[in-house]
């Protein structure tokens, strides 16, 4: 599904992936771990199309197309979906309306039918139950005065709603407590299917435990420097990073 | 950042074209004699003008206002053209088919129904184009239950008795540089007048085209809602698109007695001026309401857009006990657009209330400021105000400002005043188009969002069309 080889990318000139390799395959979980200011969120930027981010080097095969070639909101609609690690609060534009006009562009996109409010009204009723969110929330303004676990909770029903093929969740266990984050990894798991593929960037290893990965990968200094099964995630948690960074620097670059 | 907010935000103007139309113009320049000359050219008694020969010489004595936030080249007086009209085939229309077709082709264009058949249902329209009044719709409709709409020389010839008494009694014609001006070569405009009782049929509106390269507008509206009486009006403008800049120095007055409304909205489109600032309308207008009466009523919204420089503060004074002011706006500047704008509340009666919401949108190199005075004078008792204004900036180079002034001389009074800043930036649209939605939807409805508070003070129709204009007007702005 996505294909990842040497990808190097910079902001404001600064080098900030230096050679990426990653292979998922659909049906497929994978973390992508690592200490602050390692990249891990860069990567997941990139994908998406964040313009801070220039692409210097390398390429990345999204289902066999150049990713490169499709604007941000093309890739999008072409079923990739970001959970923001910080979602962007917007007064005065309705949460429903938000997430039927993002529900309606993917429809156009597909050739499916688009749906109207009252029709959105039935959808969206079914879909905020997964994630176990007030009604209230969809008649407020986008993200507006949402506490931080009330945007990631709306990060995972945008989710639901647009059904990606690939999910890249960025830090969605910040700012969430215990409950909200076993709700939010159920709601996940639900939605992973053997034609979709997830991306999990985080720093702990606490919600691994509740998304799964198969393939744990550690990023640091702009590269992956350790990949392994989902065992290395608790390895982490008992060990930290450095041990991975040592390691490395005693292998090579890498 | 890259191309989205350069693709975003520069449409073309669309309604920058010229009608090529036999004018009556005086020469370019400013006397007593050209004053003179446009009274006698509207066949004005001997009262008026000496109310706009007093108006001259005290302008004369004035110097231009160098206060507000804008920069721009001093107008020169001697090259405005002060009267051009349309010169009409017969000196009196018996309908609009004896208007010059090319005239009616051109708010054909515009879209303004001038054609009472095809006129938006429930809407009459007074027409200016340069400085005179073309025509006005379903005048006889509003006659008979007794309100009086037409163009300000007619009234001045039809009513003189309601003109005399209320011209000028709420912006003296000595009131600014501006107003004064005004006072002194106003040449058409609209008149509304709403007798007691009477709750006006359908939304009245004026429609004001500059078309004369070298011409200025300077029109003056004058509303009198007696007791008891409501009336909505819309204001809409456009202009051809000149590299040249045209003055528009408009006076509007309005006048609300006991328990009276009047609610006047404006989607204001002069052309602005080309990317690199050249050309566009400088609006310099002054309008201002009377709260004359006890629990009177006068609400402001406009939308504004267009013009290089725009430099109006619609304002309420609150003379009646209980009465109500409020102002709603968008500023909306681009490229090298320069705004000043905002409102003035006077509280002078008992348990006076205002409520002011400003929302300033830049883009491009533009400058946006609101500038707003609440004051509440000594027998204000229970005078209260909330005041709103927030900023949007889109892209790096634009700047927004706020100066509000605040002015309590009345201990019971309460005044609130709350602002905000935002961005739209990268990382804003990057949510929208991470969920499919491209950039210019994402900014029409970041925008929309911005301004719902507004825009929900707006009639049906200008409220669409205000939302399509900030669309359009944003268009290549963001990436």
């Amino acid at each position: 599904m996505l294909s990842i080889k040497n990808l190097t990318a910079s902001i404001n000139g600064t080098p900030v992936l230096k050679g990426i390799d990653l292979e998922i395959k659909a049906g497929e979980i994978h973390a992508i771990m690592g200490p602050n200011g390692s990249g891990k969120s860069t990567l997941g930027k990139v994908l998406v199309g964040h313009p801070a981010y220039e692409v210097t080097g390398g390429e990345v095969l999204y289902e066999g197309r150049n990713l490169f070639e499709l604007a941000a909101d093309e890739r999008a609609r072409a079923g990739i979906f970001m959970g923001f690690q910080h979602p962007i609060e917007v007064p005065g534009v309705s949460n429903a309306a938000f997430l039927r006009l993002a529900y309606n562009k993917k429809a156009e996109a597909e050739g499916r039918d688009e749906l109207d409010p009252l029709e959105f009204d039935d959808f969206i009723h079914e879909k905020i139950k997964l994630v176990s969110m007030k009604e209230e929330f969809l008649d407020r303004s986008l993200n507006e005065g949402f506490s931080g676990g009330e945007k990631k909770r709306n990060e995972i029903l945008q989710m639901a709603v647009l059904e990606p093929k690939l999910a890249i969740l960025d830090e969605l266990d910040s700012g969430l407590d215990i409950d909200a984050l076993r709700v939010l990894g159920d709601a996940v798991n639900k939605l992973q299917r053997p034609d979709r593929a997830l991306l999990i960037i985080t720093h702990f290893p606490r919600i691994l435990e509740t998304i799964q990965p198969q393939f744990v990968h550690v990023l640091s200094g702009g590269r992956i420097l350790k990949s392994a099964g989902k065992e290395l995630a608790t390895e982490l948690e008992d060990r930290g990073y450095d041990w991975v960074l040592e390691e490395a620097a005693a292998g090579g670059a890498r | 950042m890259t191309s989205t907010f350069n693709v975003v935000t520069s449409q073309e103007y669309k309604y920058g074209f010229v009608t090529d139309i036999e004018a009556d113009s005086v020469a370019p320049g400013l006397s007593e004699d050209v004053i003179r000359f446009i009274s006698a050219k509207k066949g004005e008694p001997d009262w008026l003008l000496e109310f706009r020969l007093k108006a001259y010489r005290h302008w004369l004595t004035m110097a231009e206002p160098e206060w507000a936030k804008v920069e721009y080249p001093k107008p020169d007086f001697q090259k405005i053209v002060y009267y051009s009209a349309p010169k009409p085939k017969k000196p009196q229309y018996a309908s609009m088919d004896e208007v010059d077709p090319e005239l009616r082709r051109t708010f054909e264009k515009l879209g303004v129904p001038i054609h009472e058949q095809e006129a938006l249902a429930g809407v009459a329209v007074d027409v200016v184009f340069d400085s005179v009044s073309v025509t006005t719709t379903y005048r006889e409709k509003l006659a008979a239950v007794g309100i009086i709409f037409c163009s300000f020389s007619e009234a001045v010839k039809s009513h003189p008795d309601l003109v005399k008494q209320y011209l000028g009694s709420v912006v003296p014609s000595s009131d600014n540089f501006y107003a004064a001006l005004n006072s002194a070569v106003f040449t058409d405009g609209s008149f509304v007048f709403i007798p007691k009782g009477v709750a006006c049929p359908m939304d009245l509106s004026t429609y004001f085209r500059i078309n004369n390269k070298e011409s200025g507008q300077f029109e003056r509206t004058l509303i009198v809602a007696e007791e008891g009486a409501s009336v909505s009006y819309l204001e809409g403008c456009t202009a051809p698109q000149f590299d040249t800049n045209q003055l528009h120095a408009a006076v509007v007055e309005l006048v609300a007695l006991d328990r009276a409304s009047i609610k006047y909205s404006t989607v204001q489109n002069w052309y602005a001026g080309d990317k690199d600032g050249k050309g566009g309308i400088f609006n310099f207008v002054t309008k201002r309401g009377l709260c004359k009466g006890r629990a009177s009523h006068i609400s402001w919204t406009q939308v504004e857009t267009g013009s290089a420089i725009t430099w109006k503060y619609p304002s309420c004074v609150l003379l009646g006990d209980d009465s109500i002011g409020e102002f709603y706006s968008v500023a909306l500047t681009n490229h090298k657009q320069q705004a000043d704008t905002g409102t003035k509340m006077i509280h002078i009666g008992r348990n006076t209330k205002s409520t002011i919401v400003s929302k300033g949108i830049s883009a491009g190199d533009s400058s946006n400021s609101y500038r707003g005075l609440v004051k509440v004078q000594p027998k204000a008792e229970g005078a209260r105000n909330f005041s709103q204004c927030d900023s949007m900036l889109i892209g790096q180079s634009c700047s927004a400002s706020t100066f509000p002034y605040i002015e309590v001389q009345n201990r019971s009074a309460r005044v609130e005043h709350e602002a905000t800043t935002s961005k739209i930036g990268e990382e804003q649209l990057l949510y929208f188009q991470q969920r499919g939605i491209p950039a210019e939807e994402a900014i029409s409805m970041i925008i929309n969002g911005f301004c719902k508070d507004v825009f929900r003070e707006l009639p049906m129709e200008f409220a669409v069309e205000a939302t399509r204009l900030l669309s359009l007007k944003l268009e290549g702005s963001v990436g």
